[in-house]
């Protein structure tokens, strides 16, 4: 498994099952699921009863030839719908399968009574622990209890450097099938075999314990009652063309009825929901169920941590600021000096930015001073006796103040003016004199701005969470373009905020890895938990994000758009094409007895025969057509709803409409050459 | 249900009372005050009723102005119309009868000059009016009958011409009753 | 220009006039705000303690229902002893008889749903009691119904989360004294100045010009006339309905009529967005109906300008249009126009027989009540174009990616069903009734009962199926017009449109207050950038879809087999 994800949507390998699948989902108890393609089953049956009393000798229905086609073609409608769904499970469950094959049958270092034996990892249970040592690969889903080690996690990520973990805090949880690199870990296993987050998500696109979301039900309802408005229709036909002195045949009735009814949504619907799951697993996320995707199109709020989602990891220095009077170069290395044993990321991103090596020091015999938290300042004292500390403005000015020496106006003020702007100072002295100020900064990500500017088009307010001072916090929401902050950040912080908009009625979403971030995972409408977060975590969250990346939440909430966008637009073409089907069917069944129907025969198509078997043809091709749509899904654009809602009319509505009317009247004269 | 139904009840009867039996009173009582006393204005003759002013009567006699086909014989102690659709062949053959009835009672006037409301039957069968068209065509006839200048009968009509309302809405017509009762008077 | 046109535009043009100054009066009226009328105060509270209610005690959705349901179960039962024994009761100058059992139960159907469905003759199938104390008195209370039921939707909307939909009493008094009954005298007032009889005299009988003995028909007419209209009722004191010349006099009378019967739905649109202050709501709305009525209006009215061509194929001119069920007083433009008005408000009243109107006029009113929705009835007009609103919310709602919402609260499963129920219902009605009307007619039309089905049709061919159709769509709308040819008083018919009136009622009234009262209860969900927003134009449109394409696909069929057959037959 790499981040090379097959795009192809028909593998030669996926077809055939889903193939396969068609033909057994056509047991009507399956079929019950699909309340509107269930029915087209049935009108199936009944034309092949059709066929059967023809040969028998019936006279009135038409010939054996036409019938049959039209059996055949309502076959085809239903195993087309069938094929739909099958497709996308099969891809679904490719997708997940490719991600379990990777641990199923590795061995594992069972610890039993002190001891390690090597059993399989099928035979692991909740609670059994194993050793894992350089190169082993982690049998099952745990969580450290003692040790520390790296580990590739590329196989469930794709991301190739290698990830610390270990026992206590945030990062002790590891995932079945990734790979350890060094050192020697102790994982006490957390899932039982087949609960896993991926088993889950692969039982839940495999359909046996896909629930209907939420929206999904509604639409079910709705199109169940087109249809039953349709049967209406065709039932009370029957009288009507008495009336009119018009026979009908039975295969008429039921192509007409199969040509109204939705099956195009009816037959896609299923396809769409998993589909949408199968997309957020290519991006690496694990859906706990397919309503937590059909919410996340709806939410309102994201609360994001600033640390690794809106600013690239830690502070970064981004300037040196010599007092006046001090050579700029001496400066920056002095400053390079005193970070030379400062391990911190702030130290390093100092050497960093003065760009020299630092073989070029010659530091034998120095001492370095640690920083501590009553000193609040570091640096180190040289073998030649020279004296460079590196701190916060107020120590340094300490320092000089008590030797004598003054702190220099306009470092003074390029500290304010540092503060001011959302970064943090830092002064360095030498041998108790003020040389100049370090600037620190918080880099935001680039192209984090216009990822918010997105969100805020969709309608989804974004909110920066940090244990900042308020000022600070300010300074870099409004440069990041988040619309609130929480600043000081607590973890129950989080947690009011997330519940004081829900009860405003809003749906919000937030990610986390930390065990007291579980609480407020649970609370969130949409929680995303990283995977390499603790089992704590991962168990309160309704997502599980592989990648572990921050800004991952925008990939899902227009993951949850795109599939409710795809149902919507779907029905709106499904129900306007029946007006040209109206067009073609209707007056074919008529106009021999009322010639002033020929006005409505706007197609002029040629026979009443080949005016119905073009319209149930159109309707059965119009289900492979759409196939790949219902698999990618509509495309999201945050132009706004309404013109969104403008847009989508005009593609699918009038498409809708006009589309049809093309079809059939193609159809037919490609059906002229045999008729 | 029973904490309904007394509150129902009580509604009802007072609304009985106020929308059934006080406010066609009042506006019973408020109608004495206009032409008719609420009682439908009648047109007199020699003192006598001989008509509605706002109901359609029969005329069939040449010497009158005729009114349109009524589907009740303008019998006012009932009302309606022929309910009959445009393409019904019964209709349309009472429709053709309707034509050649017309064309034989007044031969001058030429077929394409009949306006459609002579030959059709109102919705009310108790249409007052006519279109003036429907007059001018009749003019010939009741001077012949009537033995009048035709010029005479042609400003008699004109003078009866009731306009648009405010001279800007509506149709104009001629009330046929009326116009008869003044051709009668002319007579005299 | 025109006069015959003018007069349309400007009866339009009037009637919003009205409509928005009375819209900001209903508002405040149902605020409770200070209005002119207040001077009525003593008498709502004096109603108030003889009936035992508390004006100030809110219901919930259920509450609300029972209720109205209770109060209308009573008028029922009322009416129907009313009809069954009219004819021994006084104030019967004309003596006219006793209506049959199933008369009786289709007439008070009819009239506590205002229907007004009419399957006797009003010169002689009621008496003078049975006009004033049954008929007159529904027209008041079932308009006030229907308006009541709008207001709980109207509380329902205005505020964020709410349980309480008002008190239905309270709401149907207010209604009267307040709105119905002062509007109601101004018109008849008017109607009677026109020379509308209003007095309690029998009927007369003279001498006519050309010696014939003419009888006619008078009573206390005028202030049922009123409120047949204003409450959008339609029920007429004559057989001819607003087509009687003592009915409908004038063309004055006939602009006040037909502005009468649009002023209430229209004024409730606006009074809609004054409640709940959303005014761009209502006013898209507005323009949307505003828009389905002239999609019907015009074609009608160019249809019957036109005239009748197989008429022109006589040869004769027909300069005033088609004329055959039509008043010369009135012309082809206003009683296209009002035969519209009539079929889209659900009043039903007629001043020009619909059966004799052109085949594509037919069509349009057919459109017009199967719609049930461009304006609509006294209240109910809104709460049919809700269903249409749900069904369009959610659809679009998932079109730009969102769980579907309608002014803050989650349109799900459950208000989804109860929309899709109501569509389904009307499906249901029409043609299920229409099929079984087609199959009697076919299997059993000499049957030997009282009235054999080979009588009931007054046109052969299409336009006989029109007939039918027309009568179960009426039904189905509470419309109450009629293409008359259709012989109605007769077990059958009396049966069939009794029940389909009543699903038409009750069902599409509880259907939309049970989605409110559902939705009022939710939790309030704020406007954001993804959401939907329901005033635009672009909603509006989609609405106006969702209606085409749903009347449209459910009853092309028989549309098809009716007027549309007769039409292009006609112009083959």
């Amino acid at each position: 498994m790499s981040k090379e994800k097959s795009n192809k949507l028909f593998e030669p390998a996926l077809v055939k099952e889903a193939l396969r699948q068609s033909f057994v989902k056509l047991n009507p108890k399956i079929m019950l699921r699909n309340p509107v393609m269930f029915t087209v089953e049935i009108g199936t049956a009944v034309m092949l009863g059709v066929c059967i009393w023809i040969l028998t000798g019936e006279k009135a229905q038409g010939s054996f030839i036409y019938n049959f086609c039209i059996f055949l073609v309502l076959f085809l409608t239903v195993l087309f719908a069938n094929f739909a769904e099958a497709i996308a499970e099969a891809r679904g469950k490719a997708q997940a399968d490719s991600l379990r094959k990777t641990r199923e049958e590795t061995p594992a270092k069972k610890l039993i009574a002190g001891k390690i034996e090597v059993v399989s990892s099928a035979t692991l249970r909740k609670g059994d622990v194993f050793v894992c040592e350089t190169g082993d690969m982690i049998p099952n889903d745990g969580e450290i209890i003692e040790g520390i080690a790296t580990i590739d996690e590329s196989a469930i990520t794709g991301e190739s450097a290698p990830v610390i973990r270990e026992s206590g805090g945030d990062k002790s949880s590891v995932t079945g099938g990734t790979k350890v690199l060094s050192d020697k870990i102790k994982v006490r296993v957390t899932t039982e075999p087949g609960e896993s987050f991926l088993d889950k998500m692969i039982a839940l696109v495999e359909g046996a314990s896909r629930q209907k979301t939420p929206n999904e039900i509604a639409l079910t309802i709705l199109l169940a009652s087109f249809t039953l408005i349709f049967l209406i229709v065709c039932v009370t036909l029957k009288p009507f063309a008495d009336y009119a002195n018009t026979p009908i045949t039975i295969s008429a009735l039921v192509s007409l009825y199969v040509c109204l009814i939705p099956t195009t949504i009816g037959g896609l619907l299923s396809a769409i929901g998993i589909a949408g799951m199968d997309r957020a697993l290519r991006a690496n996320v694990i859906t706990k169920s397919g309503k937590a995707v059909e919410t996340a199109g709806d939410l309102d709020t994201l609360l994001l941590d600033k640390t690794g989602t809106i600013t690239i990891g830690n502070r970064k220095a981004t300037n040196f600021w010599p007092a006046n009077g001090v050579d700029q170069k001496a400066f920056i290395d002095a400053c390079v000096l005193s970070s030379l044993a400062d391990e911190t990321p702030e130290g390093k991103s100092i050497i960093e930015l003065a760009n020299l090596s630092k073989d070029t020091f010659k530091i034998d015999g120095a001492v370095f001073i640690e920083f501590t938290a009553e000193t609040r300042c570091s640096g180190i004292d040289l073998a030649t006796g020279l004296r460079i500390r590196k701190g916060a403005s107020d120590s340094i000015k300490k320092i000089a103040e008590k030797a004598g020496h003054s702190f220099p106006e306009e470092t003074a003020e390029q500290v304010k003016k540092i503060a001011s702007n959302g970064g943090t100072p830092l002064v360095v002295s030498q041998n108790e004199q003020i040389l100049g100020v370090v600037e620190l900064q918080d880099i935001i990500k680039p192209g984090i701005q216009e990822r918010f500017e997105r969100l805020r088009k969709m309608g989804v307010k974004t909110v920066m969470v940090t244990g900042d001072n308020p000022l600070t916090a300010k300074y870099i929401a409004e440069k990041a373009g988040v619309d609130d902050f929480i600043a000081e950040a607590k973890p129950e912080d989080k947690m009011n905020y997330i519940k004081l908009e829900q009860q405003g009625g809003k749906l919000v979403a937030m990610m986390g890895d930390g065990t007291n971030d579980a609480p407020a995972l649970a609370q969130a409408d949409v929680g995303v938990a990283m995977n390499s977060g603790t089992q704590a975590a991962k168990e309160a969250g309704n997502m599980v994000d592989l990648d572990n990346d921050p800004t991952k939440l925008i990939e899902i909430v227009e993951i949850g758009k795109q599939l409710l966008m795809t149902r919507g637009t779907l029905t709106t073409f499904s129900i306007a094409n029946d007006v040209a089907k109206y067009f073609a069917i209707v007056p074919a069944l008529f106009i021999v007895s009322i010639p002033g129907l020929q006005a409505l025969n706007v197609m002029y198509l040629k026979s009443a025969e080949s005016a119905i078997l073009s319209a149930v043809i159109f309707n059965a091709i119009i289900i492979p057509i759409l196939i790949p749509l219902a698999l990618r899904g509509v495309a999201y654009k945050p132009i706004g709803a309404s013109a969104l809602l403008r847009r989508n009319l005009f593609i699918y509505g009038i498409g809708g409409v006009i589309a049809p009317f093309i079809g059939i009247k193609l159809i037919d004269m490609l059906l002229g050459f045999f008729m | 249900m029973k904490k309904h139904l007394l509150p129902s009840l009580m509604l009802t009867i007072v609304f009985v009372v106020i929308c059934g039996g006080l406010y066609p009173l009042l506006i019973s009582g408020i109608s004495k005050f206009v032409p008719g006393s609420g009682k439908g204005e009648t047109l007199m003759v020699n003192g006598k009723v001989v008509g509605y002013a706002n109901e359609g009567q029969k005329f069939t006699l040449d010497k009158y102005f005729w009114s349109r086909p009524s589907a009740v014989g303008y019998n006012a102690a009932g009302s309606g119309g022929s309910n009959k659709g445009p393409s019904d062949s019964a209709y349309l053959k009472q429709v053709q009868a309707n034509i050649d009835t017309f064309m034989v009672h007044n031969p001058t006037v030429k077929k394409e000059d009949i306006p459609a409301d002579l030959v059709t039957a109102s919705g009310s069968g108790l249409d007052p009016d006519i279109s003036v068209q429907g007059a001018l065509i009749q003019v010939n006839r009741i001077a012949k009958e009537r033995k009048l200048a035709p010029e005479q009968m042609l400003a008699l009509v004109n003078a009866h011409v009731e306009k648009p309302l405010l001279g800007m809405f509506g149709p104009e017509k001629v009330n046929v009753l009326k116009l008869n009762i003044v051709l009668d008077e002319l007579k005299k | 220009m025109n006069t015959e046109l003018s007069g349309v535009i400007l009866t339009f043009l009037l009637t919003v006039l009205l409509a928005y100054p009375l819209g900001m009066y209903i508002a405040k009226v149902f605020s409770g705000e200070r209005t002119i009328l207040d001077f009525m105060k003593p008498v709502e509270r004096l109603i108030y303690r003889i009936s035992g209610v508390n004006p100030s005690e809110g219901m919930d959705w259920k509450q609300f229902l029972k209720a109205m349901l209770t109060i209308n179960l009573l008028w029922f039962v009322y009416a129907f002893f009313m009809f069954l024994f009219q004819g021994h009761l006084p104030l019967n100058p004309d003596g006219n008889p006793d209506m049959t059992p199933d008369l009786s139960f289709n007439s008070a159907v009819s009239f506590i749903t205002n229907t007004n469905w009419q399957n006797y003759s009003g010169e002689t199938g009621v008496t003078y009691l049975t006009q004033l104390f049954v008929i007159t008195f529904l027209q008041f209370v079932s308009a006030a119904t229907g308006i009541a039921c709008l207001v709980a939707m109207f509380n329902g909307l205005k505020h964020k989360t709410t349980n309480n939909l008002g008190n239905f009493w309270q709401i149907l008094t207010v209604t009267t004294t307040r709105i119905l009954l002062p509007i109601c005298i101004v018109i008849a007032v008017l109607l009677s100045f026109n020379g509308t009889p209003a007095s309690y005299d029998g009927k007369d009988a003279f001498i006519g010009l050309q010696g014939d003995t003419v009888q006619v028909s008078r009573g206390p007419a005028a202030g049922m006339i009123a409120i047949k209209h204003l409450g959008t009722n339609g029920g007429g004191w004559y057989n001819a309905n607003s087509a009687h010349p003592l009915e409908n006099p004038n063309y004055f009378t006939n602009m006040l009529e037909v502005i009468a019967q649009v002023l209430i739905p229209m004024s409730l649109l606006f009074a809609l967005g004054f409640y709940i202050k959303r005014r761009k709501f209502a006013n898209v709305i507005f323009g949307i109906m505003t828009l389905g009525m002239l999609c019907l209006v015009i074609p009608t009215i160019i249809t019957e300008i036109h005239g009748n061509p197989e008429i022109a194929r006589m040869g004769i001119s027909q300069a005033t249009g088609a004329m055959e069920g039509k008043e010369v007083r009135f012309g082809p433009a206003a009683s296209g126009y009002w035969s519209i008005v009539t079929t889209i408000i659900s009043t039903g009243s007629v001043n020009s027989m619909h059966d004799s109107s052109m085949a594509l006029s037919g069509l349009m009113q057919m459109l017009g009540m199967l719609v049930n929705g461009f304006y609509g009835g006294c209240g109910v007009g809104f709460l049919n174009y809700f269903i249409y609103i749900i069904i369009a919310v959610f659809i679009s709602g998932l079109m730009v990616g969102r769980t579907p919402e309608f002014m803050g609260h989650k349109v799900e499963a459950r208000e989804v069903k109860i929309a899709a129920l109501v569509t389904l219902l009307s499906a249901f009605i029409i043609k299920g009734g229409l099929a079984i009307a087609c199959y009697t007619l076919l299997h059993y039309s000499n049957a030997d009962w009282a009235f054999k089905p080979s009588g009931w049709l007054n046109n052969s061919g299409f336009h006989g199926f029109s007939e039918m159709m027309y009568a179960v769509t009426s039904a189905n709308a509470n419309n109450g017009s009629a293409f008359a040819g259709l012989t109605g008083n007769n077990i059958f018919w009396n049966a069939l449109l009794g029940i389909a009136i009543i699903l038409g009622r009750y069902l599409p009234i509880i259907g939309p207050i049970a989605i409110i009262g559902l939705m009022a209860k939710k939790k309030y969900v704020p406007d954001s950038a993804g959401t939907l927003k329901v005033d635009s134009i672009t909603f509006g449109a989609m609405t106006f879809g969702v209606i085409l394409i749903i009347t449209a696909l459910s009853y092309f069929p028989p549309l098809v087999l009716g007027p549309i057959a007769e039409y292009l037959s006609m112009h083959h």
